[in-house]
């Protein structure tokens, strides 16, 4: 449990899954993913901690919310394990296409 | 957060698509991150605190660019049109710097203290022929990723900051990863630079769109790259589009049937010239983007959709959006403040501020100028319309003040444009007795056209008011311009006090930039 701040680097503690924080919900989350919390800077996984494969796997580059719409997580490194919010599985966010400016 | 990561991921997600192009030239996504990798293997050895690249686009930009990412150093591209004694001033602020640039000028670099100079042909060729370094790069988002010195019209150039959150933010909040198609490919013609070159780069790497590096704009070869690499996306600036009109325009041929996407910036954008370029250009949807370099490139956007239903519309609120900058992208936010800080409503005038994570306000040295409640002061004057288009209307600084009136330049000029006999049109304030200042207008008459200054004026007086009327009108053969194709009012202006004319100073629409 920590509070999450945008930007900041998770990785997963059970399978090659990272993700970068885009928005954040104030106040403490716990991210897992493949069943297991996520892992910030210099944070070791637990020992014995095992992937749960029940959902689906990360995909590179997609965006990934919750219900509520104040989490927003892109994965930057695809892995086995799925992604939830303190038990709330999330789900891919749709891109609204922006016109590319530059 | 770090540049480089961008481009693992394009890596990982598609490598074998072809990143970049210059000629016959070619780096694969696999490639251009080997060759990174590798560069920044070289940029450690060396000891550099910067890396900086003189050079036109070249492969050696792209290279560098994630190359000093990887490293862990600022990467400062820097403007090849600089005399040699600016650019040796320059490069005495970055030392010690590894300094990447076009072969000709490699030997008039040599002996500079603190520099290690290699052509663009070496560093390429070395990058690509290395075998990859190990791809690990630092972290810590606070790192600066580019300084970009901007051309100042007094004294020395300052450096804006780009910090790896500020440039990986903008891409995120931006561009959709891997959303190209396969056969997407971008025109770049925008100098390395400008802030503008280097968001091309991390957009197209991102969104998996092949670049094609056109090294500097010619209105001929932009065509017929465009039509012989069968180009989809595409910047340019006003003056750049201005001279792309024309040659097609004289040609009588105007299809670019590749081309869906043209995006446009970095100075005002004449009317008459986009109602012109969506009517030879039918089929292409351009987008308007409004931004800084302190903002990480573009912070408004006027979709094609936007400029069709503003071309199309008989409501003049809708009309008038085309010269807009759009609406705000939905990770910044825009508000209108005037002088005391008061937030203000639709339609009224007042400085623009920003705020979003990609917003970086920052000079070297001098700090970040991003308010404690997050907000950026950009010192350009504006208005929002009831629905959240953004109108820009210049620099706070060119704000005539006369008689304790705020008086847009803008404004001014817009009207004195609608004449036909008009070409081109500069308001500023001169030092008045009087009024404090008095509104000078400095105006250039289509060859072969004539207008009086009594016209001028009262051309001013019926559609603003009395006292937006110039109090002198003077004619000229052409106004100054930086080479982005921004109208320097400063220059106008300290010309006019000085009584002296407009000489060969001018960069007469200067054919490449943004920004």
């Amino acid at each position: 449990m920590a509070q999450l701040k945008v930007g900041a680097r998770l990785r997963s503690a059970v399978c090659a899954t990272e993700v970068i924080v885009v928005a954040a919900p104030a106040g403490d989350v716990d991210i897992s993913c493949g069943g297991v919390p996520m892992l910030g800077a210099g944070e070791e996984a637990p020992n014995g901690a095992t992937l749960d494969s029940s959902g689906e796997p990360t995909l590179l580059g997609k965006r990934y919310t919750n219900a509520a719409g104040d989490l927003e997580l892109l994965c930057t490194k695809a892995g086995d394990g799925s992604l939830s919010l303190g038990g709330e599985r999330l789900v891919t966010k749709d891109a609204k296409p922006l016109p590319s400016s530059d | 957060m770090n540049t480089m990561m961008l481009l693992e991921m394009a890596e990982s997600g598609f490598g074998s698509r072809v990143a970049v192009q210059n000629g016959p030239d070619r780096l694969t996504y696999s490639e251009l991150f080997g060759a990174a990798s590798a560069a920044a293997g070289k940029l450690r050895a060396s000891n550099a605190q910067k890396m900086a690249v003189l050079d036109v686009n070249s492969l050696a930009v792209p290279i560098g660019l994630f190359a000093s990412g990887c490293a862990g150093i600022p990467f400062v591209p820097l403007n090849y049109r600089l005399t040699g004694d600016e650019l040796e001033r320059l490069i005495a602020r970055i030392a010690p710097c590894y300094l990447v640039a076009e072969p000709e000028r490699v030997s008039g670099l040599a002996d500079l203290p603190g520099t290690t100079v290699v052509s663009r042909e070496e560093f390429v060729a070395s990058a690509r022929s290395a075998g990859p370094d190990s791809a690990e790069w630092p972290m810590d988002a606070e790192d600066i990723a580019v300084l970009l010195f901007t051309s100042g019209t007094t004294g020395e150039p300052k450096a804006a900051v780009l910090r790896h959150r500020h440039l990986v933010s903008y891409i995120f909040g931006s561009v959709e990863f891997g959303s190209a198609d396969e056969t997407d490919a971008a025109l770049v013609s925008v100098p390395p630079y400008h802030v503008a070159g280097v968001a091309s780069i991390l957009s197209s790497v991102y969104a998996g769109r092949r670049i094609v590096q056109l090294p500097a704009f010619s209105p001929g070869e932009w065509i017929d790259l465009a039509r012989s690499e069968r180009i989809t996306n595409a910047m340019v600036v006003p003056t750049m589009l201005v001279r792309i009109i024309d040659a097609l325009d004289g040609t009588g041929s105007t299809a670019l049937a590749d081309l869906r996407a043209l995006s446009y910036g970095g100075a005002r954008m004449p009317l008459p010239v986009i109602e012109k370029a969506m009517t030879l250009m039918p089929n292409t949807g351009f987008t308007n983007a409004y931004g800084l370099t302190e903002t990480s490139s573009t912070i408004t956007v006027l979709s094609p959709d936007d400029h069709r239903a503003a071309a199309a519309s008989d409501d003049w609120t809708v009309r008038r959006r085309l010269g807009s900058v759009g609406r705000a992208l939905p990770s910044i936010e825009v508000e209108i403040r005037d002088e005391d800080g008061t937030v203000l409503g639709p339609g009224e005038r007042g400085e623009i501020f920003v705020r979003g994570e990609q917003i970086s306000g920052e000079y070297l040295g001098a700090g970040s100028r991003i308010g404690a409640d997050g907000w950026f002061q950009t010192r350009d004057g504006g208005w929002l319309d009831a629905d959240g288009y953004l109108f820009i209307e210049g620099r706070i600084d060119d704000v005539i003040v006369r008689g304790g009136e705020n008086i847009s330049p803008g404004e001014v000029e817009e009207v004195i444009l609608e004449d036909e006999a008009v070409a081109d049109c500069a308001v500023v304030g001169v030092p008045d007795e009087q009024w404090g200042e008095a509104i000078v207008a400095v105006v250039v008459v289509h060859e072969g056209r004539t207008v009086t200054p009594e016209e001028i004026q009262e051309r001013v007086r019926q559609r603003l008011r009395s006292s937006r009327m110039p109090a002198r009108v003077e004619f000229r053969d052409e106004l100054p311009y930086n080479e982005t194709g921004k109208l320097l009012r400063r220059k106008v202006r300290a010309d006019l006090v000085a009584g002296a004319g407009f000489a060969a100073a001018s960069a007469a629409g200067g054919v490449a930039g943004a920004r």
